[in-house]
């Protein structure tokens, strides 16, 4: 990944700084990758959200996850300048979220390879969770 | 209540530009307008319905209506992406059958290709208020590599190859080589695709529509007033519609809003998908034409690669005649919006207006379809069903 800022890079991290969903953020930046799980139905949702998405409850915890998963779908954007890992890696505690695929041989990326997570605070500010494979 | 039959298309007009350097967004739809309006034989003074998205002026009906001076009793900007013209019929054969207008107009227009807008290249930022902004933006998804997890999921979990999706980008080429409009009128083979510069795994460059500028129009209108024109009778006799979401982070990439937004038209026309004797099916990328073939119930789940491969997409010796004008992958997708185009050359085939080299003979009932925005992270789907009465 390049570290220059784009325009989308700016607005994706004014989009973070909403309430509803700057504790995620603020605890990437700390260290931890947490999810949302509902306080009624238990389970966790991808993105993130006050209300859940699966049962309609509104209230959600924020929990620690494993930061373990496996790649989903996986694309290498070999146009872009240096290229890099577009995938869908499903989490262990059950949703799939978009992320890029980090540290890794680009060549050797594999739908059903576990991949751990690894947050990357990007020059905006905004730290991200990427993935890197175990 | 059902739709079936309530509205006709009675205009249809596909701007001929590909590139419109010189001319201002408005005036692309504006041209589509007239154009789609002459040929029904009405004026802009018989319009009293407007339908756009959020490709027209200020992404919304009141902008247009002023620039055209409209005169309107019913208005409807409802956005779903490149599918949203598709819905339009819908609404407006809806909004006709309600008795809201008698003469609906559909526009769509854009400028991508003056702009510079590499779309297939760099991420497009949305707005810091739209809720799944930061969860994808952040990963600097550009289209091509989004179609390329499609692309590759659906190889993993069925066993399509590139050479099968490559099928379709040569049905698509064989047909614009007969437009005179095509953007890319150069027929290409397997060999052609396989050999194209790969943008994202799974998508090589060859498997991605073109990005021109351009537009279309549709004119809509209620049975007596069709029965009064001079033109073909066309008639709208299903309709789907739907909003497949992302479902929390657990869908499945590759399933489309066509499970949805196909039964609910093939229900309303009370036909099935081996009846239909063309259809035109959004193609933004060679991977969708096969999703939804599946999803509309063409091909069983996974066997759309060999369908493809098979020939049966090419007019005139296969089972399903597509894309006869070439579709998004040769002859247009004006304003990066491809379901205008899908509708006008379904109403080229019922009318028989088709180049005769790609017409399907005594063509009656045709399918067009199309998603919009981006699979897997929730897409709008709709189908429409339209007969030669």
């Amino acid at each position: 990944m390049t570290d220059t800022p784009t325009a989308a890079d700016a607005i994706a991290a004014q989009a973070a700084s909403h309430p509803e969903i700057r504790p995620f953020w603020q605890a990437a930046a700390e260290g931890r990758f947490v999810l949302a799980f509902c306080t009624a139905c238990g389970k966790p949702h991808w993105y993130p959200r006050a209300i859940c998405p699966l049962c309609g409850h509104g209230g959600i915890e924020w929990r620690p996850a494993s930061g373990r998963g496996t790649i989903y779908s996986v694309s290498v954007l070999r146009r872009a300048n240096p290229p890099y890992a577009l995938a869908y890696v499903t989490l262990e505690e059950g949703p799939t979220m978009m992320t890029n695929i980090v540290d890794c041989d680009l060549d050797e990326l594999a739908i059903g390879q576990p991949v751990k997570v690894a947050l990357r605070r990007q020059s905006t500010g905004l730290t991200v969770p990427m993935f890197t494979p175990q | 209540m059902t739709l079936k039959g309530k509205a006709y298309i009675a205009g249809a007009y596909e701007h001929p530009t590909r590139h419109a350097p010189d001319k201002s967004t408005a005036l692309l739809h504006a041209e589509s307008a007239l154009g789609a309006l002459a040929d029904a034989g009405l004026s802009l003074s018989d319009v009293d319905g407007y339908f756009c998205a959020a490709d027209a002026p200020g992404a919304n009906p009141l902008w247009m209506a002023d620039y055209l001076n409209l005169r309107l009793r019913w208005l409807d900007g409802t956005d779903a992406g490149g599918c949203s013209y598709l819905t339009h019929v819908a609404h407006a054969t809806a909004a006709i059958a309600a008795g809201h207008c008698d003469v609906a107009l559909v526009t769509l227009a854009g400028r991508p290709r003056s702009e510079g807008v590499s779309i297939g290249v760099n991420p497009r930022a949305a707005a810091p208020d739209r809720p799944d902004e930061p969860w994808e933006t952040a990963f600097r998804p550009n289209i091509a590599g989004v179609y390329g997890l499609f692309a590759r999921r659906h190889m993993l979990q069925y066993g399509t190859t590139a050479e099968q999706m490559a099928w379709v980008k040569v049905s698509a080429s064989r047909h614009a080589q007969h437009n005179a409009n095509a953007f890319l009128p150069k027929v290409v083979t397997v060999e052609d695709v396989l050999n194209s510069p790969v943008i994202a795994d799974g998508i090589h460059r060859l498997d991605c529509c073109v990005i021109t500028d351009g537009g279309g129009a549709l004119v809509l209108v209620k049975p007596e007033i069709a029965r009064s024109l001079s033109r073909p009778l066309v008639r709208v006799i299903g309709t789907g519609e739907t909003v497949w979401t992302q479902d929390g982070g657990y869908g499945d990439i590759t399933r489309t809003g066509a499970e949805v937004s196909g039964p609910a038209a093939f229900a309303e026309a009370g036909v099935t998908p081996a009846d239909i004797q063309y259809a035109s099916i959004y193609d933004n990328f060679t991977i969708m034409v096969l999703m939804q073939l599946e999803g509309l119930g063409f091909c069983a789940p996974g066997a759309a690669g060999r369908f493809a491969a098979e020939g049966n997409l090419i007019a005139g010796s296969g089972r399903l005649p597509w894309n006869t004008d070439g579709g998004g992958l040769c002859n247009n997708h004006p304003a990066n919006r491809g379901g205008m185009t899908k509708v006008i050359e379904a109403v080229r085939q019922l009318r028989g207006e088709a180049h005769p080299a790609v017409q399907v003979p005594g063509c009656g009932l045709a399918l067009a379809c199309g998603p919009g925005r981006v699979l897997g992270s929730g897409h709008g789907h709709a189908t429409v069903i339209l007969e030669r009465e």
